[in-house]
């Protein structure tokens, strides 16, 4: 049952929409809407985070400390990305400490692509190269996604990403430049890495449920199969610059819903790590809310100390 | 000794749906609801905004101006978080 006051609502929503204006955080907007943004914004952010732990392997054992200074800068960079992502997705009136239980409990999700291990320190190369380069492919659209908050961080974001490819790259370049054995490592790498950079994307269009929904609210600018074939055409050219060959772009969607349902190379491993990570920071959490607590007990024993000694 | 003059509060103003609220200035108001009311007159009069925020002053925590230079230190040796520190041939598209 609707009432006219729910159409209007409705109606108001559906003109900024289809004015191509933002939605802020105090509009009224469609349950669905609000949902599937949380989902979205959630799913993002947990990426950034979960995303951290393939490279942040590496940060000991970069060979220089230009690039372990650089490699821990990108690490820090996606701390930050989920931040922001998380901070966005409480607008909606959700809680951080709520996703973050829910991501533990395996009841959302975080990108495909960081179920696969990181296996060599080619592997930091082709990361920044290939997997931020595909997520600024995805990100740059989202700078105009229709809700406010998101919009706006993705704007931050994609400021902050191109480092991360350039790195990636410059690094790649680097090892092409010197011995056959490093050159291989780049191949092999860049092989182990291009399909599942491919799928970062999303399933196809013909299997995208929510796909057309997504782009009728605004939430999505492109459709996957777009925006994959956008970032393919903008790879080839820097891959024949850098001297790599691409594997074919043939995707077994199979292995991506397995990998998306949990069954990834790595996924168990990234689940417990972070939730080893979560449970681990609890004490540090009670206790700075303990020191918190101390000092405003404190204010409030000099502050009835004072008067007394003023009567 | 109380003062009977009203708590100063400063003034956001989102411009137009899309962007952040910005600091425009600040308010004396007796309370949150009047704030918003004065902020609407002084700050809102030619269509300046669709979307104010009040907040109290003295809720406010801020950087110490003084403070400057070590409160920000830590970026400024930092000069490879920026995509410029990285050398890529000009004729590599889209990077
Ligand atoms: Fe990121
Ligand atoms: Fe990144």
């Amino acid at each position: 049952m609707t009432s006219a006051v729910d159409t209007d609502l409705q109606a108001g929503f559906d003109a900024t929409i289809a004015a191509g204006d933002r939605i802020e955080p105090r509009d009224w907007m469609p349950e669905g809407y609000r949902r599937t943004l949380v989902r979205q914004i959630a799913q993002h952010a947990h990426s950034e985070i979960i995303g951290m732990q393939p490279e942040g392997n590496w940060i000991t054992r970069a060979p220089s400390l230009r690039r372990k200074a650089i490699l821990l800068a990108k690490v820090q960079d996606e701390a930050g990305h989920g931040l922001y992502l998380y901070s966005a997705c409480e607008t909606l009136g959700v809680s951080r400490e709520d996703l973050t239980r829910q991501l533990i409990a395996g009841a959302q999700k975080y990108s495909s692509i960081f179920n696969y291990p990181a296996l060599s320190y080619a592997d930091v190369g082709t990361i920044g190269w290939l997997v931020d380069g595909a997520a600024i492919c995805n990100q740059v659209p989202l700078c105009r996604t229709s809700y406010g908050p998101y919009g706006r961080s993705m704007i931050r974001i994609c400021k902050e990403e191109s480092f991360h490819q350039r790195q990636g790259f410059e690094l790649l370049a680097t090892m092409m430049r010197g011995t056959d054995e490093q050159r291989a490592m780049v191949q092999e790498s860049v092989d182990r890495f291009w399909k599942p950079a491919l799928m970062m994307f999303g399933p196809p269009d013909s299997q995208s449920s929510n796909t057309e929904q997504s782009m009728a609210w605004g939430i999505k600018r492109h459709t996957n199969d777009e925006l994959r074939e956008r970032f393919i055409e903008m790879t080839a050219p820097q891959a024949a610059a850098l001297g790599v060959t691409l594997p074919d772009n043939d995707l077994d969607w199979d292995e991506f819903w397995t990998v998306v349902k949990g069954g990834g190379p790595c996924s168990a491993q990234r689940i417990a790590h972070r939730k080893r990570a979560y449970d681990d920071g609890a004490w540090v959490r009670e206790a700075a809310m303990a020191f918190a607590q101390s000092e405003v007990d404190g204010l409030a024993q000099r502050v009835s100390r004072d008067q007394e000694a003023d009567r | 000794m109380t003062s009977s003059e009203w708590p100063l509060y400063e003034v956001f103003v989102r411009s137009k749906r899309g962007l952040n609220h910005v600091h425009v200035g600040s308010l004396h108001a007796p309370d949150d609801a009047m704030a918003l009311r004065h902020a609407r007159d002084v700050y809102t009069r030619r269509s300046e905004g669709v979307s104010i925020w009040v907040v109290r002053s003295d809720a406010i925590t801020a950087s110490s101006p003084d403070e400057k230079d070590p409160m920000f230190a830590p970026s400024g040796d930092k000069v490879y978080r920026h995509p410029t520190f990285y050398e890529i041939p000009d004729d590599v598209p889209h990077m």
